[in-house]
């Protein structure tokens, strides 16, 4: 990738870094662990791979993103805000009474949300149906769902991902967010979802493994992702639980609870470092 | 009467009926045959897709589909629809209020041999809780038919309840007009009304004719949409005659003896007295000793009746 385009994507998963702390915090609560795993694949995304409009945020061709993994929203409303979905000053009103931003995605009430999702194992179906709408209306748009490996605990994602497999839907591209930690602990741990590669290749995907901060990697993985005939594509993304914030990094407590203003002070002179 | 014919016949012959009318897929969890959205499937094969038996799936993939516009008839038995697929129902149709047609068949007691497993008697409770949610269960296939054309022209969730027995067919009157949440006064009446839903209509027609045999007049309403329920339907029956007796093929808790008590308790308290599966599962059986064994017949409602009338202040 030339190196502007490379530039111009770490300045915007910073920002996105910086939504997610600013949400958080000022919500008090909120999963800020897994926003910043995903904070490089949703720049990646939003500012490089997908074809969306702020302006007009339903238009029917544009591709479609689900947040499987809904209690990331803090790293999708940054990511729309910085996109210019909505004003970045309202990332300070998550989760509070009369905001459009919700614990987890609305989307009846946050301009750029394709899906309400966040109970998990839900979105990765819904955005299964899209990309099959997509088949039955000879559109060619793309559709794109960020699952955790924890939620790919639940059972629903198997269905999905044989439904998916079934109806051949090579418009589908599954980003299976790897940061390798959930609520009681490793996902070793609780209940191993390993070898998560060769599952989804029994399932009928095609299986692209990345790191998931890299972007000249990430675009090597959605590129090709585009080539595949016949089959959903699943990415799987190796990434760090709490990236970028260097106290939160790989650590379970940041699963879900916010910064308090003394590590909201620290979380923001590092990302603005 | 005319021919007896199950809801859940109405239901697939409909969907084909409306197919060029209205712009629709359907989904079904390995069970068309006996959904007969089969009907669906052979006619229009491009615009039907099989989930298999993954019921919770269907649910999220049909609310993904109708987010981009589509509307949905998602079908499987009530019991999967309702319960096992209760939360995807909730969270990925109800919450964002997607354009998803919930076809469930076989509710009731009235699967049979099938037994308790399959028998839900708890669907319309549960689906009656879903903010937004309409919930309708049609008393024949001219109902159920017109059931499935109202849904298509109401914006959201919808929940349609089908049985597989066939029923006696009590609505094919040329004046008959399916008009959504208002019930249907079916019979004139001063000393209790008789509140029916689904298949206890036409028991509820009977037990009318019985009671008029023991001087007693009875009014009996249809309630096909029990929700919204049509309230004021309710409050005039409950100030003119009286006392109520509900009657469904459901758990006495939660359905429409629960919505008609909530909604004649806050309007017009009077008497009500529930005919239903009295809180207990169903059991394996052919149909009609089952509704003896539960209490689902003419003469229950009629002894529920009398007591209602004994009641009266």
């Amino acid at each position: 990738m030339e190196q502007l385009k490379l530039n111009a994507l770490r300045e915007a998963a910073r920002k996105i870094r910086v939504g997610i702390i600013e949400g958080t915090h000022a919500a008090r609560s909120g999963h800020p662990g897994g926003s910043l795993s995903i904070a490089d694949i949703l720049a990646y995304l939003y500012f490089e791979e997908m074809h969306v409009d702020p302006q007009d945020p339903r238009m029917e061709e544009r591709d479609r993103f689900v947040l499987s993994k809904g209690h990331c929203a803090p790293a999708l409303y940054a990511t729309l805000a910085e996109r210019g979905f909505f004003p970045v000053e309202e990332l300070t009103t998550l989760r509070k009474l009369g905001s459009r931003l919700q614990g987890h995605p609305d989307m009846t009430l946050t301009p750029g949300v394709d899906m309400s999702a966040g109970s998990l194992g839900l979105g990765i179906s819904a955005a299964a149906g899209m990309a099959l709408a997509a088949k039955i209306d000879g559109k060619d748009y793309r559709v794109y769902t960020v699952v955790g490996d924890g939620e790919s605990e639940e059972g629903q994602v198997w269905e999905a991902s044989m439904f998916a497999a079934h109806y051949k839907l090579d418009n589908l591209c599954v980003i299976v967010d790897w940061n390798g930690l959930q609520i009681d602990g490793s996902v070793e741990e609780v209940m191993n979802p390993t070898p998560h590669d060769k599952k989804l290749e029994a399932f009928g995907f095609h299986v692209i493994s990345v790191d998931g901060h890299d972007f000249d990697a990430l675009k090597a993985a959605f590129d090709e992702a585009k080539t595949v005939k016949g089959k959903p594509t699943a990415i799987i993304a190796k990434t760090v639980k709490g990236k970028g914030v260097s106290f939160m990094e790989n650590k379970v407590n940041w699963h879900g609870s916010a910064p308090n203003d003394e590590q909201y002070a620290a979380a923001l002179a590092e990302l603005n470092a | 009467m005319a021919d007896k014919i199950a809801t859940r016949e109405s239901y697939g012959a409909a969907l084909v009926e409306l197919a060029e009318k209205y712009d629709f897929v359907v989904m079904d969890a390995d069970l068309a045959e006996a959904t007969k959205t089969v009907k669906f499937k052979k006619a229009y094969p491009a615009r039907f897709f099989d989930c298999g038996i993954a019921e919770g799936n269907m649910m999220s993939v049909a609310a993904g589909i109708a987010t981009t516009g589509k509307t949905v008839f998602a079908s499987t038995f009530a019991m999967f629809a309702a319960g096992r697929a209760f939360e995807q129902v909730r969270n990925s149709i109800g919450y964002p209020h997607l354009n998803v047609k919930i076809g469930a068949t076989h509710a009731g007691i009235t699967v049979g041999e099938d037994g308790a497993t399959h028998q839900c008697n708890e669907d319309l409770a549960l689906m009656r809780t879903i903010p937004g949610m309409t919930v309708v269960n049609p008393s024949d296939a001219v109902e159920a038919k017109a059931a499935v054309e109202a849904a298509l022209n109401t914006e959201g969730p919808f929940y349609l309840r089908f049985g597989r027995y066939a029923v006696p067919v009590i609505n094919d009157n040329a004046d008959y007009r399916f008009e959504l949440g208002k019930g249907v006064l079916l019979a004139e009446g001063s000393d209790v009304t008789l509140v029916a839903t689904g298949i206890m209509v036409a028991m509820a027609l009977e037990a009318k004719e019985l009671l008029a045999a023991e001087g007693i007049s009875a009014r009996v309403i249809n309630i096909h949409t029990i929700k919204p329920i049509d309230r004021e339907i309710l409050e005039k029956a409950a100030a003119e005659t009286g006392a109520i007796v509900t009657a469904e093929e459901h758990n006495v808790i939660g359905g429409l003896g629960s919505a008609v008590a909530e909604a004649v308790g806050e309007i017009c308290p009077v008497p009500v007295l529930r005919v239903g599966v009295k809180d207990t599962y169903g059991h394996s059986g052919t149909v009609p000793a089952l509704l003896e064994a539960y209490g689902l017949t003419p003469s229950a409602i009629v002894d529920a009746a009398k007591r209602a009338v004994s009641m009266k202040k």
